[in-house]
């Protein structure tokens, strides 16, 4: 164990939205028992699950990886799915690819990578088409 | 005892078994039982009232207020919350339940179910004239307040900033009594007939205002009694004066559903059961649910009928209170004269977060705490038993950062000491 690091992974099964948010409400117990600010707390837990929630429709699911010391959060969250053709596109506030069965259960507005970025301290995208996506996320606690 | 710790829902020592019952359904893992008996933590107890409903041996109870208190006003009036007509079967008719109670020592009633009414036209209002962070989460339920205070600090601001139908019901009463009958506002005292705990805690130690209105607070199921052998003896008697003044919308309060079904415009949801409160809530934090304009949320399965100090089964309640609505007419009480101005349903006071779960002021520090539980919890069986006292692995290994415990209360590493104490004995002789 690495010294001032706490250190979590969970799964983000395939079309399971009901686990993607079990991870971040997880994450968000560990910042409260840490005493971290409410808003920052949220900021982080939004951020954590909008890129959870594109793993399971986009990603074919995938992982998250988190590192938290006492001065921030860093998440990682990869998938091995179809990876994104035109990121620029991708980043743009309303454009989605979510399929109508997804829309009915109330995502694919398109906001959710725009959201990552605004709610993040530092976000990164690595893509790659036909091998997968992996979301950097750091969020500092103050 | 500070006011601010004050809780209804306490444990009699006596009847305790250290069952354990009782520790994992306490939604924010307030419960330990250490030496054989039960403890709640304080700072952690919202007054939902869950452990009462568990436990076999009812060891756990709410404390309220003693019937005798009536005697230490000279204008008595009665507050009963709308959930009280669905604790008597539907032939006797809500104007003679109000009419019993004026029988067993109260000068006066007044319906909650009224105030709900004139409380209900807030939220409205309240979206029209403030600026408020949506979804508006009701405040009707102390229970659910105190669980946002303890574990959604974020969502304090979504709480509706608005005083209870029981609050409400008791200044409007004082006022009307003290205009019709002349007596001094402190001779009056106003008497909520309550069915559950965290109403009981709310007025002891009240959020949103310094003090609350009600000055005593009487269980439903200590009245009963009293209440159904004067309601047997009225049958037949004629009706006199007239008290209803609620209309049916009011009484729908002791229902889920009943506060947002005034709501006509919007998205609402109504939830009740803590489990179920607590899930919107997650869902809410992490802006899941901006479509929704208004959420009701009842600790209580099937909202206040459900309530821990009720008599009747809240499904037959449930059926109780439905004939009575039926039978209702539309109310014909004007609030306007006795509310001046609707921003005095506001609440006068903030509501601060009371973070109970965090592990040490000092964040490194809580950092290492958090460690060391990883740590101790990796140790740990995993098999969430409850025989340590704790309701999980994870809660003992934290009770053990925290102070409150040692690993040989588990049961298992117990076990192991002993064998190795024994090995090494085996090795001495
Ligand atoms: N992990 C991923 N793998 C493949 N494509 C992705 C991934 N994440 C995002 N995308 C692509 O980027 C688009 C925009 O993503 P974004 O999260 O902003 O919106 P959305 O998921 O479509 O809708 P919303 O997040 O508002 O519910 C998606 O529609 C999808 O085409
Ligand atoms: S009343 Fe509710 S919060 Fe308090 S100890 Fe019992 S179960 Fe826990
Ligand atoms: S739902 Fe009603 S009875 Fe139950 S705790 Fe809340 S206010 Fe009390
Ligand atoms: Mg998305």
């Amino acid at each position: 164990m690495e010294p001032g690091v706490i250190i979590r992974e969970y799964t983000i099964p395939a079309n399971d939205f009901v686990v993607a948010g079990e991870a971040s409400s997880s994450v968000r117990k560990l910042l409260n028992q840490m005493g971290v600010a409410p808003a920052v707390v949220k900021r982080t837990s939004i951020a954590m699950y909008e890129a959870e929630i594109n793993a399971v429709i986009h990603g074919h699911g995938g992982r998250a990886h988190v590192e938290i010391d006492s001065e921030k959060i860093v998440i990682r969250i990869s998938d091995d799915g179809p990876g994104i053709p035109n990121v620029e596109l991708a980043m743009q506030e309303g454009w989605s690819t979510a399929p109508d069965s997804v829309r009915e259960m109330g995502f694919g507005a398109g906001m959710g990578l725009p959201n990552i970025k605004r709610h993040a301290d530092a976000f990164h995208l690595d893509t790659e088409q036909g091998r997968g996506t992996t979301v950097n996320i750091i969020v500092h606690f103050r | 005892m500070g006011q601010e710790y004050f809780h209804s829902v306490t444990l009699d020592k006596d009847k305790c078994k250290g069952c354990t019952n009782c520790i994992k359904h306490c939604p924010t893992e307030a419960i330990r039982v250490r030496n054989g008996k039960a403890e709640i933590t304080r700072e952690r107890c919202i007054d939902c009232g869950e452990c009462i409903r568990v436990c076999p041996y009812h060891a756990k109870k709410a404390v309220s207020d003693p019937f005798e208190m009536i005697g230490s006003y000279r204008y008595k009036i009665a507050l009963p919350a709308p959930s009280l007509y669905g604790q008597f079967n539907p032939s006797f008719g809500r104007e003679k339940i109000l009419r019993a109670l004026l029988h067993i020592g109260f000068d006066d009633v007044f319906e909650v179910a009224a105030a709900a009414e004139v409380v209900s036209d807030a939220p409205r209002r309240y979206l029209e004239s403030h600026e408020v962070r949506k979804p508006v989460i009701s405040t009707a339920c102390p229970a659910v307040v105190r669980l946002v205070q303890v574990r959604f600090p974020n969502l304090i601001e979504n709480l509706i900033h608005i005083d209870t139908p029981m609050e409400v019901a008791a200044g409007m009463a004082r006022r009307r009594a003290a205009e019709r009958t002349g007596i001094p506002a402190g001779e009056i005292g106003c008497f909520f007939l309550s069915p559950c705990a965290a109403k009981v805690t709310s007025v002891k130690a009240p959020f949103g205002k310094e003090k609350s209105e009600v000055d005593a607070v009487f269980a439903m199921k200590d009245i009963h009694l009293l209440l159904l052998e004067q309601l047997k003896k009225m049958n037949g008697m004629p009706s006199e004066e007239k008290h209803l003044m609620a209309g049916p919308a009011g009484v729908l309060w002791a229902c889920t559903g009943g506060e947002s079904a005034f709501l006509e415009k919007g998205r609402h949801i109504a939830v009740h059961g803590i489990a179920n409160i607590i899930a919107i809530l997650e869902e809410t934090v992490e802006e899941r649910l901006e479509d929704v304009d208004f959420i009701e949320a009842l600790s209580c399965l099937e909202g206040c009928l459900g309530g821990p100090l009720t008599v009747e089964n809240p499904f037959v309640a449930k059926t109780n209170l439905q004939a009575v609505i039926e039978s209702a007419e539309a109310s014909d009480f004007d609030p306007d004269c006795l509310v001046a101005d609707p921003s005095e349903l506001e609440w006068t006071r903030e509501m601060p977060y009371i973070p109970v779960l965090k592990l040490d002021d000092d964040r490194m520090k809580a950092l290492e705490k958090l460690q060391r539980i990883d740590v101790i919890e990796a140790d740990l069986p995993g098999l969430d038993c409850g025989a340590c006292g704790a309701p999980s692995c994870r809660a003992l290994a934290e009770d053990i950062v925290r102070g409150f415990a040692k690993e040989t209360d588990c049961v298992f590493k117990l076990r192991e000491k002993v064998s190795d104490l024994a090995q090494r004995f085996g090795d001495l002789t």
